[in-house]
């Protein structure tokens, strides 16, 4: 199994990943290798086995619908690249 | 004082022979001297002394626990407020967390002294420290190889003795791989025992903190206050938390250990496999029966991991976006290229590896073949372990199937440098709990046994190990330079 330049590009972009032209045959490379590794798992038959996401299988745990987080907005805006009026700023989105 | 245990350190503080500041120092002065191996991402002074200071009113008011007023360090992928978390990361080089991990606040609650954040790989996305954005950490055992990783600067650092335990986290080895190469005793508990609030995820199916230290006397103490349930954590475990240190001292008399074949194929080092067949011997002699088990489908454990690993990370790595927290380019254009420059420049080129893996294996027409393939082999592999230890109590076998390599030496190959977990990423994708602890020595380097045990046996795993470190001074060689 082999990944072309083109794939790799477009993966980089779905992951929104900025990678330098020069070293897209590299990353092609790595991952061809990678998918070459994981072919291994092909040769065992799991028709019959379940996914398995948990190691003990536990369902996710519910709780009572009830608010028990304080407002800390300021307090994690603090840490943001950029904020005004209590708000994320990102480039303009929409002309 | 360096050499000291945990409990040994405790009494001194008891006995006034030296106070929490002092002992503070004192690592201080040792960090700062041996600030070459690059241990620490930060070294946290001010905090600590403050801490240590506080310390010792508690110590003078006789409610201190055994950890008031002793030293430790955090890997820097546990949050802590007002210190910089980086994760090992250029994306969180200016990231200071708004609050702290779980772990954090046990141990402060605790009382014990953080001296400051551990050297990691980025992301804890390595097996050498190497992809750490701060730099390589130098083994203390030889300065020109790598201490393992992902734990690599906590591993260093108990190693050198500028702590007398640390905190790792281990998603595929990241505990038990450097504490085999750095010749120290370390603990990867359980799937879902230590809580995960606050610690930066990696693959969240897999990631698991637990600690390291230079006995598992040393790592029981610790493990006492980091195990528990978390109603922060969805997947923390509501089970009652076993006194670690109780059973220590019970008799190994009829204990049963597997070894398991695939352990100790081809691929294995024969000096390493001869460490670990004299370690095995002495549990005989220590009344431990012994027979050969299988895990028929170790051979897929890696290919699944890095399915399932990259996947998680593609997925948790997703956050960091330039918008809320971290590293922002200058200049974005638009939207799209505030993600991809803000992401492209501050990722390191493992992490980028694995989030272009896990993207792929994730995105349209590859998720069943990719994804859900290594979901349906993690079921096998973990089948081979329950059936194992069906049979058995404990599993043992090497951690490593090589010392401590090169700094240098496997960087341009990621393969190669993922076969270096090949016997401990099993393991994780079990949820199973597994030690390392130093087994002896080949070409002056150490070597470590591994021991894998059956759900929540943490403190059945702690007696094991502190049984084999009662008969054997491994774990008290101290590096050269270091004593």
């Amino acid at each position: 199994m082999s990944l072309t330049a083109d794939e790799v590009k477009k993966i980089a972009y779905l992951a929104r990943l900025g990678i330098d032209e020069t070293d897209i045959d590299a990353y092609a490379s790595d991952l061809s290798n990678m998918l070459d590794l994981m072919t291994q798992m092909g040769e065992t038959n799991t028709d019959t086995v379940q996914p398995m996401a948990h190691p003990m299988d536990q369902m996710q745990r519910l709780r009572p619908d009830v608010a028990t987080e304080s407002n800390q907005r300021e307090h994690f805006q603090a840490i943001a690249p950029q904020v005004e009026a209590g708000l994320y700023l990102v480039p303009k989105v929409l002309d | 004082m360096y050499n000291k245990t945990i409990t040994e350190l405790a009494k001194d503080l008891r006995a006034k022979e030296y106070s929490s500041v002092e002992l503070t120092q004192a690592y201080l002065d040792r960090i700062k001297k041996h600030q070459d191996l690059n241990c620490f991402i930060t070294v946290a002074e001010d905090y600590a002394l403050e801490q240590a200071k506080a310390a010792d009113v508690q110590l003078a008011s006789a409610d201190a626990g055994l950890l008031t007023g002793i030293p430790i360090a955090q890997k820097d992928i546990f949050c802590t407020q007002g210190i910089k978390t980086t994760c090992g990361s250029k994306m969180l080089d200016n990231f200071t967390a708004p609050y702290n991990a779980t772990v954090i606040e046990k141990f402060n609650s605790a009382g014990a002294v953080m001296l400051g954040k551990l050297n990691m790989d980025e992301f804890a996305m390595g097996s050498s420290n190497e992809t750490s954005f701060y730099g390589a950490v130098q083994n203390p055992w030889s300065s020109n190889t790598v201490p393992g990783g992902s734990s690599g600067g906590s591993a260093a650092a108990v190693a050198a003795r500028l702590s007398p335990a640390v905190t790792g986290t281990d998603t595929g080895g990241s505990i038990r791989q450097p504490a085999s190469l750095c010749g120290i005793t370390g603990l990867k508990p359980t799937y879902g025992r230590v809580s995960r609030f606050g610690m930066i995820a990696f693959a969240s199916s897999l990631d698991q903190g637990g600690p390291m230290a230079r006995s598992a006397e040393d790592a029981a103490i610790l493990m006492q206050t980091m195990a528990g349930f978390d109603s922060k954590d969805s997947t923390s475990v509501d089970r009652a938390v076993p006194n670690y240190s109780a059973g220590l001292n019970n008799s190994l008399e009829g204990l049963k250990i597997g070894l398991p074949k695939e352990f100790f194929d081809e691929g294995l080092n024969s000096d390493i496999a001869a460490a670990v067949e004299a370690a095995v011997n002495e549990y005989k002699k220590l009344g431990a029966e012994v027979k050969e088990v299988s895990l028929p489908n170790m051979k897929l454990a890696i290919p699944a991991y890095y399915v399932i690993a990259s996947a998680e990370c593609s997925a948790n790595l997703s956050r960091y976006d330039g918008v809320r927290f971290g590293y922002r380019c200058d200049d974005p254009a638009d939207l799209n290229d505030l993600y991809i420059r803000s992401r492209g420049e501050a990722f390191g080129a493992e992490v980028k590896r694995r989030i272009l893996m896990g993207t792929y294996a994730l995105s349209a027409g590859y998720y069943d073949a990719y994804y859900i393939k290594a979901q349906k082999v993690r079921r096998l592999i973990s089948e081979d372990f329950t059936k194992a230890l069906s049979e058995v109590d404990v599993l043992m076998g090497p951690v490593s199937p090589t010392t401590a390599f090169g700094i240098g030496e496997k960087t341009n190959d990621p393969i190669e440098m993922y076969l270096a977990d090949i016997y401990t990423i099993a393991i994780n994708l079990a949820g199973l709990p597994a030690m390392s602890l130093p087994a002896g020595f080949v070409d002056s380097k150490p070597v470590g046994l591994q021991i894998i045990g059956n759900y929540f046996t943490e403190d059945r795993l702690l007696n094991i190990a502190h049984q084999f470190q009662q008969v054997t001074d491994w774990h008290q060689q101290t590096p050269k330079g270091f004593e």
